[in-house]
């Protein structure tokens, strides 16, 4: 029997025996068309596949980023992994909405004191006065040592929150840096 | 237990349902009825705050009918270890454990040691001035014992004063009709639940316990999870296949973030920060923080090795490898307590990074007068959350008129973050698993990944000081920070910072496992507990072998720290003579003829040619000290621990207190909520009375908040989602039919929800879903909110936190978000000065207190 004479016989038998004699869906020729017929997933012509991570919860589902003309086209679940085993709830499947929000912001903003909107930036710019403002208060706020003359080494001026989002390595960076720099009110969402 | 597994973390409840599919039973105990009920053999509705009532009836149905698995518990945990004559129960002083200081609402230690010890209790023990239980207390990695041994033990159980003896009387109280007066829980379903993990637990078969924020956010959530783990302790359900106590942590790196923390008392792996008393010695440190037996004997190894990967050359013998250049803490510097600080003016600048606290940290008004506050913010996030935008007009003071956004003199910058996608780096899930993401394509414009961000203000702040000659910036000179760089935006290599975290020998080549680390500075390793990850120049976290080509352990995907380990403590899984338990729970175990620890495919927990009868020689160190048949191997004893005679603030035990704005008197005790309660004092920030006293009445509901399927915690990746924003698109109450009828409530129609700190209004979802109980012969009813909008985003509503008081648990400084009192009213909340008014009626009527308590402003007087 040819393969044009198999699906043929298929597609003439009711839903429930279809779905029996091995067409998942059980649609038969109802959900065809010559343009269905046509159709061909956005994965298939991607540019490129690269295995990640979903980027919310913790349980830490495979992930398959297609990309194509340097832009996100999809995110599907990683069959290989054998946590996820190809699966996505609701929101990692909604993760190329994340990447390609029309809420993202792509440029540097900034709000100087007692300002009613924000303003351009350049982010050169902005890292300069950042790193300033980091000396400054770090200067203005050093405690060498305590009332006992023990040593603290340390500022409490200037504190940061977050990582729970980042990788691990950044984390390791920002421990690392904020630590060289007597920085210790350093917190992330482990403490909501 | 308080989780929503089903609707929480989906995909990885699809593994209960495939259990449930293989004949296990689920159990679901949790105050709503949600879609884990729904596939639940049983669900049993508990009133907020309650689990420690609930598994304390547990452990009664255990003790009291001997269901306990006697040969694991024998040998495995401290229920042989005799106690401190001195040693006082909460049963015996009305609520408080023996050590009680009246004067500074601690705890003096001494007494919860064993018998035999005396002095070093507590690992930083000159750390809390003495032996008194202060917030660093949980960095404790236990006590010193003479080669690692409890000096007296009762192997058959029965002294007194031995800890299993000691818990049977602590937890008789918990009888199934106690358990009802205080939960709402009919006895015969808590007797239903107990019997069932009974019959679930022993040589053949295991029970697993999950738990997320609904146990850890309360100010009992470290001991609620303690209760769980003498649950899985007695019946040996600890370190073997199936069993265990599974965190099931809600941020893609929360795991990662904690072992590698950005927190303010640890460093990498768990490392405490060290404290005045160290001053610049090292030596010292080591001997105050590291039990010299046990896993953490090799204290003075990792660390010497962390600050020759932080300091490199400049780290020297003579300098106790630049030790002194770490910070000191001598107090909470916490988030909370940091945003105190920042009312206070003392802390002038803040990072916020992929977190948005307006949103996400209790009682929004005291956060967002926190960053009125402040000098400068600088917020890094995909899109602008809330914390970037608190000046402008649709923040509620100023939307309600109680100042101007001219009025604010913070300095804000927004830098927006690269996502997941646009940079490589790991990610380490709720089971200890790192996992690599490769880069899929460059991020657009100005955004940056935290790598990029962190390595080139380094870079600029280390320009700034490369000519200081002050002491206080030699440190930042002396920093290993020369990462190379790649592609157009000179992004940092994340691989060069997992080698270092790896570590490496002198000669340059990379450690394989932590025992290899070195205390005399000819090794470097960034996170001991990483050692292992880049073992012979791979990255392990990018491995990526297929499921279907490896067995069910898939110990070739990804690296779990330590040294690939999928099971902790996994030597339990075979009885003290090494043998495997049953051949159904069979996992690790001694193979006498190789003389070798083996498995059916993990890195088996343990000394690899350690005999089960090895007994350690008297002057034993290390894991030398650590016995044959003892698996807890980062205690010092080796022991699970039952009664903590170190290690946290509030109790050796847990026992039941009322959260601290509860509708409901403790029936045990007189002191009736947890003592060391922290309580942070600000206008902003005021409490309810709790049942029994004057004001009471005006906040009669009990309030506890939850996440939803479709929306990611403070919103900021959900929210701007546009599927997301339509599946789930504002804020709701849950309220019961009883409810509903009390207070004139209909469904979808608008509900203002208030307390001491705020008005919020949501639709309201009238559900059988969520029930009111009886509470000591009174009906108590709750109120459920979702926790996920704010003034922006692709769709809005009012923040729940907004309700919500900073009141946290000491152990962790996490705030009590899972069960604060609250009223409810019909219709939507006024505007303008008309919701301040309200809330102010409210604040009259209910007699609300501001109230101080282990508020330190974080520390002394800096700044």
């Amino acid at each position: 029997m040819s393969g044009r004479m198999r699906r043929g016989w298929r597609l003439g038998l009711p839903p429930l025996l279809r779905q029996l004699a091995g067409d998942p869906l059980g649609l038969g020729p109802a959900a065809r068309s010559p343009r269905s017929q046509e159709l061909r997933a956005r994965t298939e012509t991607a540019d490129r596949v690269v295995q990640s991570i979903c980027p919310y919860c913790a349980v830490g589902c495979g992930q398959k980023v297609y990309v194509k003309h340097e832009q996100v086209i999809q995110i599907e679940g990683d069959p290989d992994s054998p946590i996820s085993r190809g699966r996505l709830c609701p929101k990692g499947a909604a993760s190329k909405g994340l990447v390609n929000s029309p809420l993202r912001q792509t440029k540097v903003k900034y709000r100087r004191p007692h300002g009613t909107a924000w303003e351009e930036l350049d982010l050169e710019t902005a890292m300069d006065m950042i790193a300033d403002r980091v000396v400054r208060t770090r200067a203005e706020t050093w405690r060498e040592t305590d009332e006992d003359g023990r040593p603290l080494n340390r500022t409490l001026g200037l504190a940061w929150l977050g990582g729970a989002t980042l990788d691990t390595e950044e984390n390791y960076l920002i421990k690392k840096l904020f630590t060289a720099a007597g920085a210790v009110s350093i917190e992330n969402q482990a403490r909501i | 237990m308080g989780s929503n597994m089903a609707e929480q973390h989906p995909v990885g409840f699809q593994w209960v349902v495939e259990a449930k599919e293989r004949g296990a039973q689920v159990i679901h105990v949790d105050p709503r009825y949600t879609r884990t009920s729904a596939i639940a053999d049983r669900h049993v509705a508990l009133r907020p705050g309650t689990d420690i009532a609930f598994l304390g009836g547990i452990i009664n149905h255990i003790l009291s009918t001997g269901s306990e698995f006697r040969e694991y518990v024998q040998h495995f945990t401290n229920a042989p270890v005799i106690l401190k004559e001195e040693f006082r129960d909460t049963e015996q002083l009305d609520g408080l454990f023996s050590g009680w200081q009246a004067d500074d609402g601690l705890y003096k230690v001494e007494s919860w040691g064993y018998r035999g010890t005396e002095g070093e209790l507590t690992a930083g023990k000159s750390e809390q001035s003495g032996d008194v239980s202060g917030d660093q207390a949980h960095g404790a990695h236990g006590m010193k014992l003479p080669h690692g041994e409890p000096p007296e033990v009762d192997i058959e159980l029965e002294h007194p004063m031995c800890v299993f003896q000691v818990l049977k009387r602590h937890f008789a109280r918990y009888t199934p009709e106690e358990v009802e007066r205080i939960c709402g829980v009919p006895a015969q379903r808590l007797t239903a639940v107990a019997q069932a993990l009974c019959d679930n637990s022993g040589p053949d078969r295991t029970a697993a316990i999950c738990y997320a924020v609904g146990w850890t956010q309360h100010t009992t959530g470290v001991q609620t999870i303690r209760a769980a783990s003498i649950i899985q302790l007695l019946l040996g359900n600890i370190g073997r296949p199936g069993g265990g106590i599974l965190a099931l942590r809600g941020h893609a790196n929360i795991q990662g973030s904690t072992d590698i923390p950005t927190l303010y008392d640890i460093l990498p792996g768990y490392i405490p920060m060290p404290h005045p008393e160290s001053g610049d010695d090292l030596d010292r440190f080591v001997d105050d923080n590291g039990p010299d037996t046990g896993a953490w004997g090799g204290l003075d190894t990792y660390m010497t090795s962390l600050l020759k990967a932080w300091f490199g050359d400049a780290a020297t013998e003579d300098n106790h490898f630049g030790f002194g250049w770490i910070p000191k803490i001598d107090g909470d510097h916490s988030h909370y307590a940091a945003l105190t600080r920042m009312i206070d003016g003392r802390c002038k600048g803040f990072f916020a990074v992929g977190q948005n606290p307006v949103v996400g940290s209790a009682n929004a008004r005291m956060v967002r007068k926190a960053l009125r506050s402040l000098e400068w913010l600088v917020v890094r996030d995909l899109t602008e959350v809330e914390t970037a935008t608190f000046w402008r007009s649709d923040a509620p003071e100023i939307e309600d008129g109680e100042l101007r956004t001219e009025d604010i003199a913070t300095e804000v910058f927004f830098l927006p973050a690269a996502a997941h996608t646009e940079k490589a780096g790991s990610f380490t899930n709720t089971q200890r698993l790192l996992q690599w993401r490769h880069k899929a394509l460059e991020p657009p414009a100005d955004c940056r990944s935290e790598s990029w961000f962190m390595y080139h203000l380094g870079r600029r702040i280390r320009e700034r000081l490369a000519d200081s000659p002050l002491e206080r910036d030699r440190p930042l000179r002396a920093l290993t920070w020369d990462y190379p760089t790649e592609g157009p935006q000179d992004e940092p290599d994340p691989e060069a910072v997992l080698q270092e975290i790896n570590g490496r020998h002198a000669d340059g080549s990379f450690v394989a496992k932590y025992q290899d680390l070195k205390a005399d500075g000819s090794t470097t390793c960034g996170s001991w507990i990483h050692a292992g990850i880049y073992a012979d120049g791979v990255n392990q976290a990018a491995r990526r072998k297929p499921h279907t080509e490896q067995n069910w352990i898939a110990p070739q995907w990804g690296w779990a720290w330590p040294s690939n380990r999928r099971i902790l403590y996994n030597r339990a899984s075979a009885k003290p003579d090494g043998t495997p338990w049953s051949e159904r729970k069979k996992y690790v175990w001694w193979d006498a003829d190789a003389r070798q620890w083996t498995s059916l495919g993990d890195d088996p927990d343990f000394v690899g040619d350690r005999p089960p009868d090895y007994e350690p020689p008297e002057d034993a160190k290390g894991m030398d000290a650590i016995r044959g048949h003892t698996p807890f191997i980062v205690h010092p004893d080796g022991l699970g621990w039952l009664f903590a005679p170190s290690g946290l603030v509030d109790g050796p035990l847990p026992t039941h207190y009322e959260p601290h704005e509860s509708p409901a008197a403790n029936p045990l005790y007189a002191t009736g909520v947890n003592p060391t309660r922290q309580l942070l004092d600000d206008e902003t920030n005021p409490f309810h009375r709790s049942d029994g006293e004057a004001g009471a009445e005006a906040f009669p509901f009990v309030l506890t908040t939850y996440r939803l399927t479709e929306h990611h915690t403070a919103g900021g990746m959900s929210r701007t989602v546009a599927y997301l924003s339509e599946l789930q698109p504002e804020p709701f109450v849950e309220v019961s039919p009883e409810l509903a009828q009390l207070r004139g409530l209909e469904h979808a129609g608008w509900a203002t929800i208030v307390t001491a700190r705020s008005a919020i209004e949501a639709r309201v979802m009238v559900t059988d879903r969520i029930t009111p109980l009886t509470v000591d012969g009174r009906v108590v009813h709750q109120v459920g909110l979702p926790y996920h909008w704010g003034p922006n985003g692709l769709v809005k509503g009012d923040a729940a936190n907004e309700l919500l008081a900073q009141v946290l648990d000491l152990n962790t400084h996490i705030s009590e978000y899972k069960s604060a009192t609250c009223d409810v009213r019909p219709g939507r909340r006024p505007r303008g000065p008309a919701r301040l008014a309200l809330v102010e009626e409210y604040r009259r009527r209910g007699h609300v207190v501001r109230e101080s308590r282990h508020d330190s402003r974080g520390g002394a007087e800096d700044g």
